[in-house]
């Protein structure tokens, strides 16, 4: 919040699972003062922002727990096989449609969420359980975007007409699931991976993501510190976010290929 | 060896056998569901030392390796460009805890370095051995 204190202009804030469960986000409501979910208009763009880390409410019960710290330190853990999938849930997904039911169909929609709105790691909750259901929300849209985080990684994808952009980390990148090899994954197929972090360079695969909402069609610029920057923009042509220099097979490098 | 010292060896050997010594590596599903059960305890145990602070700072291993991927001990000994040399992985993993987890060096027959290998071998388990692989 100190680094956030120097931006000037209106800060708009998305719920994460760290903010959130070690008192269902109260504290984080009152540092911020933002609520969980929430839409808001700018230059003929409506913007919606989704706390989709909430999970069954029986598991983020007070009741079931000892503490809230314990609570968290359970949906803290990426690889913890005692967590639970992410959803938006049954009240979110009616408040969404609400609020959508007031948006012409050609109003340019951006959707922030901190966990994908779809599907493609349930193991580390790459993974919203109800993505489907948010998505069929989405689809009477001409174009939407939806921005998210939790994934620590360059993931960008196209299904039907919402495109899709991962966030990266003030952190180091999580690997890509694909390279644990005990459980299936679905990366989107459409996504060239980052380039395998050096370890010994504790300052690779961090930078800056700057996103450029400016066409009304995303593309994201990494500026990569100790890395290879790259380019991610939606290609009109073929209807797709795609990265600008190594898309095709061909053009993709041996520190791309994670396994 | 005359007749009468060929049956005392015979004799000796029919006491030792019948009391139930195996002179060889003789072993059946028993031992080896002991064995496994063995080995899945240092694995619970390596479990737990991934997923808690190995250093100074709170810095576990998970927080960079989920499920220990990334760590690819099939590929182990490998050139490390960065250590400018061929590398075993418990090398790789003293690596990470120094600067990573700003802990200290773990011997390598130490208890804890035995049991995040078989943590980690665990979690990898069928992949194809590929030694020096990148």
């Amino acid at each position: 919040m100190e680094i956030m204190a120097g931006v000037r202009g209106k800060v708009h804030y998305c719920v994460g699972e760290h903010d959130f469960y070690v008192d269902l986000g109260k504290a984080w409501q009152a540092v911020t003062g933002s609520k969980q979910y929430y839409s808001f208009d700018h230059k003929g763009v409506h913007f919606v922002v989704l706390n989709s880390i909430l999970t069954f409410p029986e598991w983020m019960a007070d009741s079931k727990w000892n503490t809230g710290m314990e609570r968290m330190k359970q949906m803290a853990r990426l690889d913890n096989p005692k967590g639970s999938p992410f959803m938006v849930g049954d009240a979110q997904r009616e408040w969404l449609e609400n609020d959508l039911a007031k948006v012409s169909k050609n109003t340019p929609l951006v959707v922030i969420s901190h966990s994908p709105l779809q599907k493609i790691y349930k193991g580390w909750n790459f993974w919203t359980e109800d993505a489907e259901e948010v998505q069929e929300i989405l689809k009477p849209f001409d174009k939407v975007t939806v921005l998210y985080g939790h994934v620590h990684q360059v993931q960008y994808n196209q299904i039907g007409n919402i495109s899709f952009h991962a966030a990266m980390a003030t952190a180091w990148p999580w690997p890509y699931p694909a390279s644990y090899a005990q459980s299936a994954s679905y990366l989107p197929v459409l996504t060239v991976k980052m380039n395998r972090a050096d370890p010994f360079q504790e300052r690779d695969a961090t930078g800056w993501q700057f996103i450029n909402l400016h066409t009304g069609d995303v593309d994201v610029h990494y500026e990569l510190a100790n890395n290879t920057n790259r380019v991610v923009a939606f290609n009109r042509e073929s209807g797709r976010p795609e990265d600008t220099a190594f898309q095709t097979a061909q053009r993709q490098i041996a520190a791309q290929k994670h396994y | 060896m005359n007749n009468q010292q060929s049956a005392r060896v015979a004799l000796l050997l029919a006491a030792l056998l019948g009391s139930g010594l195996a002179w060889a590596d003789e072993f059946d599903t028993r031992d080896t569901y002991r064995w496994y059960q063995e080995y899945l305890e240092v694995v619970k145990e390596g479990e737990k030392l991934f997923h808690s602070a190995r250093g100074d700072n709170t810095v576990s291993c998970d927080q960079c390796h989920p499920n220990a991927s990334n760590t690819h001990p099939e590929t182990y000994p490998k050139f490390q460009k960065q250590l400018g040399k061929v590398a075993a992985l418990h090398e790789m993993i003293n690596w990470c805890i120094r600067n990573t987890a700003e802990g200290q060096d773990l011997a390598a027959d130490d208890p804890d370095m035995i049991a995040l290998q078989a943590y980690i071998a665990y979690e990898r388990r069928g992949v194809k051995f590929d030694p020096g692989k990148h």
